[in-house]
């Protein structure tokens, strides 16, 4: 039997109060292992609080050929920032 | 640097509109990513030249592991033992940033142990005395850091967030070999002897991981253009050797190179380069521990079989059981 152990995406939260981040990769052979391996290879320095391990082949991406539709239409939407309406001094705070 | 004389791949023939379109997204400093189109001799090369660094980093691990068990404290020990287990992690970011690029972990493993992928030659080196491990923190260490900060600049995205997690680390290799170096060299004079010693042995098999001097680098210009290497060899010798001579002076050592001198019209160190037919040499397979190194490395992939498949083999019937009991 000769075969790789699949490959993990390594999520670290790294401190209380913080979304969990993308960290890395890893192969190990299942979820319990990939927790152990991360707890070694990504944080030996306290770097994280929380583990999440989702393995590769389950994740799926958009294709970068999708990032004009996906993500242009947002670019003349000026209107959605705060900063696009000009509020007189007198009003105050807001 | 880890990577040595790197094969890079240039383009042949006319560059296409997809060649010059991805040409101007590096130069805009743009970081491509692993689902982005990149021509054929970039992704080959990258593969090539991370693969490198992470043998290298994984192989690095050995002369120093040589020394866990005898290290004079038990702090050293701990220590040694951290920068070590670093150096696995390392390996692993580097081996993680490379498989992006649509090669498999285990083909990365056979290429190494066929000899097809090299690794560093510093490591090639034997490590005699524990003064050896302050002298390969400090100086293989502070070379592999030279190299390393500007890749993080570097144009492939997961290659460069590895170096930028690897460089956060390689400072406390430095210092610790540095530690290590001021502590024989204050101490009696047989320490302070084998303190030089290992300096005098590990200083030009440094300067050699720079890799050729540039009139013999052939394959730097595309590799520059790419940016996946940002200096050329002589300038990171020379920015180690003009970094490390008054670290030496610090420790009361002498470099062993009677011809070092500085140059104020050039403001930099005037040095002797290595014995560049000895570096062939030890990339060709000749060095003092080639064959003990490769040889621990196939060993332990070997021995590991049984672990690993068993390891599968215990993942795979958990997870029949758990859908049994769904
Ligand atoms: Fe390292
Ligand atoms: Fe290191």
């Amino acid at each position: 039997m000769k075969k790789e152990w699949p490959l993990w995406e390594i999520f670290i939260r790294g401190q209380h109060g913080l979304n969990h981040r993308h960290v890395g990769s890893l192969h190990a052979p299942d979820a319990e292992m990939a927790i152990n391996h991360a707890r070694d290879v990504y944080t030996r320095r306290k770097e994280g609080v929380s583990i999440w391990v989702v393995e590769s082949a389950d994740i799926t991406a958009s294709a970068p050929s999708d990032k004009g539709p996906l993500f242009d239409p947002a670019e003349d939407k000026v209107y959605r920032h705060p900063t696009f309406f000009d509020i007189p001094d007198e009003v105050g705070h807001m | 640097m880890y990577a040595q004389m790197v094969k890079s791949e240039a383009a042949d023939g006319e560059q296409t509109p997809e060649d010059r379109a991805f040409q101007a997204r590096i130069d805009r400093g743009e970081k491509i990513e692993p689902k982005d189109w990149m021509p054929e001799g970039y992704r080959k090369t990258l593969i090539r030249q991370i693969g490198q660094h992470a043998h290298s980093e994984i192989v690095g691990q050995l002369p120093e592991g040589n020394w866990i068990t005898r290290a004079p404290t038990l702090e050293r020990k701990q220590i040694l033992l951290a920068k070590v287990q670093d150096e696995a992690g390392h390996g692993l970011y580097l081996y993680s940033a490379a498989e992006t690029l649509g090669v498999s972990r285990d083909e990365l493993f056979e290429k190494l142990h066929s000899g097809a992928m090299k690794y560093s030659s510093i490591f090639n080196y034997p490590t005699l005395t524990w003064a050896d491990m302050g002298a390969i923190g400090w100086l293989v260490d502070g070379a592999a850091i030279m190299n390393q900060v500007p890749l993080q600049r570097t144009s492939y995205g997961p290659y460069s967030r590895a170096m930028i997690r690897i460089c956060k680390e390689e400072s406390f290799h430095q210092r610790q070999g540095y530690s290590i170096m001021m502590k024989m060299a204050g101490g009696t004079p047989e320490q302070k002897e084998m303190a030089q010693d290992a300096l005098n042995r590990f200083w030009y098999p440094s300067l050699m991981m720079f890799g050729p001097s540039d009139k013999d680098s052939v394959h730097s210009a595309q590799s520059m253009a790419w940016k996946i290497k940002i200096n050329t060899n002589d300038e990171l010798r020379q920015k180690f050797v003009d970094e490390t001579v008054p670290q030496a002076e610090y420790l009361g050592l002498t470099v062993p190179d009677p011809d070092l001198a500085w140059n104020a019209g050039r403001g930099h160190y005037d040095f002797t380069e290595p014995d560049w037919t000895e570096f062939f040499d030890v990339l060709k397979g000749n060095g003092p521990c080639n064959e003990e190194r490769l040889g621990a490395r196939v060993k332990a992939w070997e021995d590991g079989a049984w672990f690993r498949e068993g390891l599968s083999a215990h993942a795979e019937k958990a997870a029949a059981r758990r859908l049994a009991a769904e």
